[in-house]
């Protein structure tokens, strides 16, 4: 196919990442990039013939307007440090894990195999896609830790290195031990399968008591393996739930296939018939199979992650005269320690040196940064603006306020919610084992002691509710795959009816609501003539305040004057002259001396002695945010919590409706606390929507808490399920799809039970034959799994989705 | 009698194809586990897309 857009694309999008940069941008070799960062890494791979990767796909990169800083990976000679990322060293060659969020094509793939010709000192280096991670030995000799790192920036993939890869390592075992059974299962059913076809249908006349002897002991051979090694799961989770006191779900199965297995054996030594080991291989392989399917584990993303994730795992203390790197567990009360620009805070501390501008929208939601003085306290997660700045710790990391926060009760509970499939497989144990009890109460009455026993046994092995959880793992592990394709990823299969069960949703605004630094520019005043905007954008790009650049963007200017003297009052504005005109633009307070007005997001331009005007910094709302909101509406309570000031709040009454609760300046635990009143005084199951650490606790006490996260790459905090942000205006299909999930598992339980009439049928009257059972159990089985695929598929079209 | 013979002999033929099905399967199953130990099924994108990538001419030589 020809592509047809390509003529039209390379005029102003980045060679290297495909961003937009018709504004600003640098060209090289009659190629354009949008920023410096995309040009460095174009010449890196260029000068080391790696421009396969710009073949492979087009526009492979991210963009990498954001420096790192040069020495920013310092604390990675520093031994003890070091020493727990490396997997493996002999003191020649050094073997190293590490995590690449921003990997995400086959470009990645091929250039991150070949990082040796860039860095010749790496001897191997192997991807595995699925992880996103990147596995490298290199020759101590040639190349150290921290160069290889580097080396990784300098392409633009900066390796993410946190505390909480340090302090735990994942486990993987479970999945590939789940295949193992599977695949022995699937052997073990297919060939008993195969082998008990001449018992169907008799074939053979007097042959068939030799031939039949032969492979009976074949079949029993075969089903060894399944029941000592397949089925231990069955029967481990029962017993645990024994155990402690809770009838679960895989004790009725462990009980038929215990059953079943022991019936088969009396049959076959007794030489009264062939037993139903046919139907117990069948029941344990596609009960497997259910389980594979539905706890699918989705090995990139992380929904586990706490504050370490988040934090630097090493910071620069001042020690003998000079600042060196050091792990953040073992930063002192009282060390000094330096904070660069774009840096995380990682503990508690007083401002000693600098000027601070913090950003806390990550703790508080708050969307403006503020201005601190020095002797003030600084908390750990806030985000420093400006420049590098020097504080004093006054709580190691493990005391901090946010490392308090997590330490709270929520973060410990596990949240535990019976399901549905639960309570039905109660009710169906008690049901199956009363006509049992009937039904050999019957036959004992009768006299006939070997029809009862006949009964009462196949009665157990047909009604096995393996039908009802079939339903529902294959239910929940479509609906899973379906979501995830649509970017909305959930935790547990579980989190399908907890979010089927929800009433009220109660959203965060900074980051969730509103996009974080995407904003609406409203100006009020004078007309400014396009020399005025000129000296206006002069002066705003002296500063890098988040206020400056969006009305920086605003004007679009493209020319610039020289500035005289400019100054910068921290939290209050900037001034400058340019020929002869005193340019001031800030707050009202700094301005015009006015106290009235809040601090808030309104950025206000003198010249000379005039106000020309006034920049209102509006939230701008997540694209389709009122259209969901209106449907989700009608059938929801909805509250919106904000760290931030209510400046937005007539805007959000009116999108919400006039019932909706709206906070705002919320701390986090008050965030929290609100989930829970919800819960606890009003009984509803609530939904919470957020995105950043300040969430985090609303998050976990929520019946399903959904971080929103911008790319999957991004680090959200723990929770239920993440949503990917530009999904954000389908939520209220995402949740209607999953109600619908229930309906299927229901439908098809309905379904099952029908099965099982039939085969009760049989069962009471003693007369179940190995063949009827052999057709019953796959048929039923296979039935079940196409139907709930099938209706799954189609309740997701319904729904829009892919 | 001859009935008895012809019987005994496809009795033992169906015994050996039995025997001879399941030592194929089982090969089967062998490999299966085998990839799965070896981590086949760990990441599905990078080995297929692997393969796919030209050496440079220089590496060709040294290879």
């Amino acid at each position: 196919m020809v592509n047809i857009n390509n003529n039209v694309q390379d005029i102003s999008t980045c060679f290297h990442c495909g961003e937009d940069c018709s504004n600003k941008k640098i060209a090289l070799e009659e190629k354009i990039f949008c920023c410096s960062g995309c040009k460095m890494v174009y010449e890196v791979l260029n000068q080391s013939n790696l421009c396969t990767y710009y073949d492979l796909n087009q526009n492979p990169g991210l963009a990498q307007k954001i420096n790192v800083r040069a020495d920013k990976f310092e604390f990675l000679e520093e031994h003890s440090i070091a020493q727990k990322l490396i997997r493996f060293a002999d003191g020649k060659q050094t073997h190293v894990n590490f995590y690449l969020p921003q990997m995400h094509c086959s470009s990645c793939l091929y250039l991150l195999e070949n990082i040796h010709k860039i860095n010749p000192g790496i001897k191997s280096s192997r991807v595995n896609f699925t992880q996103k991670e990147v596995f490298i030995i290199f020759e101590n000799k040639e190349t150290t830790l921290r160069k290889v790192v580097e080396t990784l920036t300098s392409i633009g993939y900066e390796p993410h290195i946190s505390l909480q890869d340090i302090s735990s390592k994942k486990a993987k075992k479970g999945s590939k031990n789940r295949l193992f059974k599977l695949g022995i299962s699937g052997f073990c059913f297919a060939n008993i399968m195969m082998l008990s076809f001449p018992e169907y249908f008799s074939l053979g006349g007097f042959m068939e008591k030799e031939i039949g002897q032969a492979y009976r002991y074949f079949i029993l051979l075969l089903s060894l393996p399944i029941i000592f090694y397949s089925a231990t799961e069955f029967f481990i989770t029962a017993w645990k739930g024994l155990q402690n006191k809770f009838l679960n779900i895989d004790l009725p199965i462990a009980l038929a296939i215990a059953i079943t297995f022991g019936r088969s054996l009396y049959e076959l030594i007794s030489d009264k018939g062939s037993g139903y080991l046919d139907s117990m291989s069948g029941i344990v392989f596609f009960m497997l199979l259910g389980r594979l399917v539905q706890d699918r584990t989705y090995r990139s993303i992380s929904f586990d992650r706490d504050f370490k994730s988040f934090f630097p795992i090493a910071v620069n203390v001042w020690q003998n005269g000079r600042f060196t790197p050091m792990a953040v567990e073992q930063i002192k009360v009282n060390d000094v320690i330096q904070i660069h620009t774009n840096e995380l805070i990682p503990v508690d501390g007083i401002l000693s040196k600098g000027e601070a501008e913090i950003d806390y929208s990550f703790v508080s939601g708050e969307s403006i940064p503020l201005a601190k003085e020095i002797g003030s306290i600084v908390y750990a997660g806030a985000k420093q603006l400006g420049a590098n700045i020097e504080l004093v710790v006054v709580k190691e990391i493990s005391q901090s306020y946010l490392t308090n926060l997590w330490n709270k009760d929520v973060f410990k509970s596990e949240k535990h919610s019976v399901s549905i499939i639960h309570k039905l497989g109660k009710y169906f144990t008690a049901i199956v084992l009363m006509i049992g009890g009937i039904a050999g109460l019957y036959w004992f009455l009768q006299g006939e002691i070997l029809l009862m026993w006949n009964a009462l046994t196949t009665i157990l092995i047909v009604a096995c509710p393996c039908a009802l959880l079939l339903s529902s793992t294959f239910t929940n592990g479509n609906i899973l795959r379906i979501l995830s394709k649509n970017k909305f990823y959930l935790r547990h299969p579980d989190v399908i009816e907890d979010l089927s069960k929800i009433n009220h949703i109660v959203f965060d605004k900074t980051g969730t609501l509103t996009p974080n630094k995407k904003a609406k520019v409203l100006y009020e005043g004078l007309w400014i003539s396009d020399e005025d905007k000129i000296l206006i954008a002069s002066v705003l790009r002296q500063s890098t305040h988040p206020l400056s650049r969006i009305v920086l963007e605003h004007l679009s200017a493209t020319q610039q004057r020289d500035v005289d003297s400019f100054k910068n009052t921290v939290g209050k504005g900037i001034e400058g002259w340019i020929n002869d005109k005193h340019i001031k633009i800030g707050s009202a307070e700094f301005v015009q001396n006015d106290l009235s007005e809040k601090q808030g997001s309104s950025v206000y331009v003198k010249i000379d002695e005039q106000i020309i005007g006034v920049f209102r910094i509006k939230n701008s709302y997540r694209l389709g945010m009122a259209e969901v909101v209106q449907q989700l509406k009608l059938k929801y309570k909805l509250s919106v919590l904000s760290g931030d000031n209510d400046a937005e709040k007539p805007y959000l009454t009116s999108l919400m409706g006039s019932d909706s609760e709206l906070l705002f300046n919320q701390d986090p635990e008050e965030k929290l606390a609100y989930i829970e009143h919800l819960q606890k005084a009003a009984q509803r199951q609530v939904m919470m929507i957020g995105d950043g650490l300040n969430d985090a606790g609303a998050l976990k006490q929520s019946n399903v808490g959904i971080a929103l996260s911008e790319g999957t790459n991004n680090f959200s905090p723990a929770s239920d399920g993440i949503i990917d942000a530009h999904q954000f205006a389908r939520l209220n299909k995402f949740i209607a799809f999953a109600a619908s999930g229930q309906q299927i598992i229901m439908a098809s339980f309905i379904l099952s039970i029908l099965y099982n009439i039939i085969g009760l049928y049989f069962a009471v009257q003693g007369t179940l034959s190995p063949l009827i059972a052999a057709i019953l159990m796959p048929t039923s089985s296979l039935s079940i799994i196409l139907i709930t695929y099938g209706l799954s598929e189609w309740a997701g079209k319904k729904q829009g989705l892919q | 009698m001859q009935w008895v013979i012809f019987a005994n002999k496809i009795m033992s033929i169906i015994i050996l194809i039995a025997a001879v099905s399941i030592l194929i399967a089982g090969g089967f199953l062998i490999a299966f586990l085998w990839g799965v130990k070896d981590g086949q099924f760990d990441d599905d994108f990078a080995p297929p897309n692997r393969i796919l990538f030209d050496d440079s001419p220089k590496e060709k030589i040294k290879k």
